[in-house]
């Protein structure tokens, strides 16, 4: 399979603290990779770095797009160097992405996110939150907007048909004018996944979906996930603890411990994997038996 | 205390009120979307009323006659040179210093006033500009013991202010740029994570803010007919207060406090003493962020990440 997602050297320091040394990982097209790791391993700092939250210190990422591949750190803009300016190219390119540049471009390549705690613009209907997440493919013209131009018009109404087909795939199609704060928090949790889907993303990250869900609810869930990429063709890497979840759903998963990518590959290697065990239960490399 | 100048008071405290809401509308736009003051909109004000004059004159002086016409034109001109002052404003005085500290953009804020005000000062002179009255005539109520008088100006300055915030609450809530606008005052980096590019949103609040601004600019120079480059300082101030009070973040609420002060302002002066108007006015916003600290229509502050 073709890798659509790769990332190579990725480095993020606070200061001087490396949360991430040189991780480096592949996601196949049309997979599902589960990144795991014991808690304060990076894995959020990698989807931070993935999804332009943060702006990594090394390294590359690269999107394997329609239209070539795209790094999606030097689209966030990095500051110029001297060797810059012996090159044109280079020194256009960073100059553009300087001015215009942004996390906004890495959800129009097609990478789309939640988070571990849910990030809904509460004081808005569940409606309206889909479709601020569409706003890049809408009509964007002010004074279009303001004098309700026939494509305005369409474009509006196929966003709106786009998130009622959403919340039909996740079972909210009912919640559709409510509050998106007044909805239960199961709710939340997949309202954010639907907002997350309709900016028509390639490969859909999910960080602790299945944190705070019954059994029957994480059991929901991971029939949507296979669903994802059986009908709707996407490419999901998805942070979670809840290991059963990890075993049934992914083929492919990627082992961080500080900073670090300590094991890859099937979910059944990596259960075996002895460095994996001592990462998760502590046990002393020399101490053992 | 006569009925009749209450009606009086009442009328010349409404038009001021709509006046402070219009100005009022920026400062809190702006502050629900950057958490900033931007201390150099009152500069944006008085940068229209000279605005206004211009445009009167160049469009007269192309030989436009009928009066509606040229007012109309007059107001849409001057609206959007005010958005593209405010958005110049921005991009070079603020955008710059986004992601620094947060004190940084507020001196830059005190800095552009003081540019805007010199410009105007040394481009257009030091001394008072004014416009001929364009538009006469008044009704007249009979009330209890005396008239009120309502001049066709002051008609003008209600319908149009209340027209425009109308406009402006409708593009807040009935198109996909102020949906854009609402769910970046939410949460900012959650709206570009979803492709919603905030810079460009925030430009567009400042340019909007502005056009506002620039309404007020138009209706006070039509209704006074005379302004200087020192104008923006005290009205800004006045309008500032007026979204404090009413809530600052809350577009509702910004044309609340403008009516709210003015009406307080002009039936203080009718009844009390016109010096000390501006000691009354204040002294309400203090009261009303001891008993309400987010304003009247405010929402309690809540964390923003």
């Amino acid at each position: 399979m073709t890798p659509l997602l790769t990332v190579e050297g990725l480095t993020m320091r606070f200061g001087g603290i490396a949360a991430l040394e040189r991780v480096g990982f592949t996601v196949s097209a049309g997979s599902i990779t589960a990144l795991i790791g014991p808690n304060g391993a990076g894995k959020t700092t990698v989807f931070n770095c993935l999804t332009g939250f943060y702006q990594a210190t090394a390294g590359a990422i690269t999107l394997q797009g329609p239209t070539g591949s795209l790094d999606l750190v030097a689209i966030l803009g990095q500051p110029l160097r001297g060797s810059d300016f012996l090159d044109p190219v280079t020194l256009a390119r960073r100059l553009f992405y300087k001015m215009f540049g942004g996390s906004h471009r890495v959800t129009r390549a097609g990478v789309a996110r939640t988070f571990q705690n849910v990030r809904l613009f509460k004081e808005m209907t569940v409606m309206e939150n889909l479709l601020v997440a569409q706003h890049l493919r809408v009509e964007r013209n002010l004074l279009a907007g303001l004098l309700g131009t026939p494509g305005y018009r369409r474009a509006e109404q196929a966003a709106v048909a786009r998130g009622l087909d959403w919340l039909q795939i996740l079972g909210l199609r009912d919640a559709a004018n409510r509050l998106a704060g007044e909805l239960p928090y199961g709710d939340q949790r997949r309202l954010e996944i639907a907002r997350a889907l309709c900016t028509g993303p390639r490969l859909l990250c999910l960080d602790e979906p299945a944190a705070g869900l019954n059994p029957r609810e994480t059991e929901a869930l991971s029939d949507l996930i296979l669903r994802l990429r059986t009908q709707h063709g996407l490419t999901i890497l998805l942070i979670e603890h809840d290991m059963s979840l990890v075993m049934r759903v992914s083929d492919h998963v990627v082992v961080l411990d500080h900073g670090e990518v300590i094991a890859r590959g099937t979910p059944q290697a990596v259960r075996q994997d002895p460095r994996v065990l001592t990462a998760y239960l502590g046990m002393e490399e020399e101490g053992g038996p | 205390m006569d009925l009749h100048i209450i009606g009086q008071q009442a009328v010349n405290g409404l038009i001021l009120g709509s006046i402070y809401g219009l100005i009022a509308v920026g400062y809190t736009m702006v502050y629900g979307i950057i958490g900033m003051i931007n201390f150099a909109h009152g500069e944006i004000y008085m940068v229209s009323a000279y605005l206004t004059a211009i445009f009167l004159a160049l469009l007269t002086a192309f030989g436009l006659q009928s009066l509606p016409v040229v007012l109309f034109l007059t107001l849409l001109l001057t609206m959007a040179f005010t958005a593209l002052y405010g958005w110049t404003v921005e991009r070079l005085a603020y955008r710059p210093l986004r992601g620094s500290t947060r004190l940084a953009p507020w001196i830059s804020a005190i800095g552009i006033s003081l540019v805007l005000q010199n410009y105007v000062r040394i481009s257009q002179g030091a001394r008072n500009q004014g416009i001929p009255v364009l538009l006469e005539g008044k009704f007249r109520l009979q009330a209890a013991a005396g008239t009120v008088q309502i001049t066709h100006v002051q008609v003008v300055i209600v319908l149009v202010a209340l027209a425009s915030m109308a406009v402006l609450t409708w593009i807040m809530h009935h198109t996909s740029l102020g949906r854009c606008c609402r769910a970046t005052q939410q949460d900012r980096r959650m709206a570009e994570l979803l492709g919603v590019d905030s810079g460009r949103i925030i430009a567009t609040v400042f340019a909007l803010g502005a056009a506002m601004a620039g309404v007020a600019g138009v209706l006070v120079t039509l209704n006074y007919g005379s302004f200087d480059f020192y104008i923006g300082f005290v009205t800004g101030i006045k309008a500032f207060t007026a979204a404090v009070l009413g809530g600052i973040g809350s577009l509702p609420g910004a044309m609340l406090g403008g009516v709210v002060l003015g009406l307080a302002e002009s039936l203080f002066s009718g009844f009390v003493n016109t010096d000390y108007k501006d000691v009354f006015a204040f002294a309400i916003l203090v009261l009303v962020l001891i008993w309400r600290p987010s304003g009247l229509l405010g929402r309690p502050e809540v964390e923003k990440v």
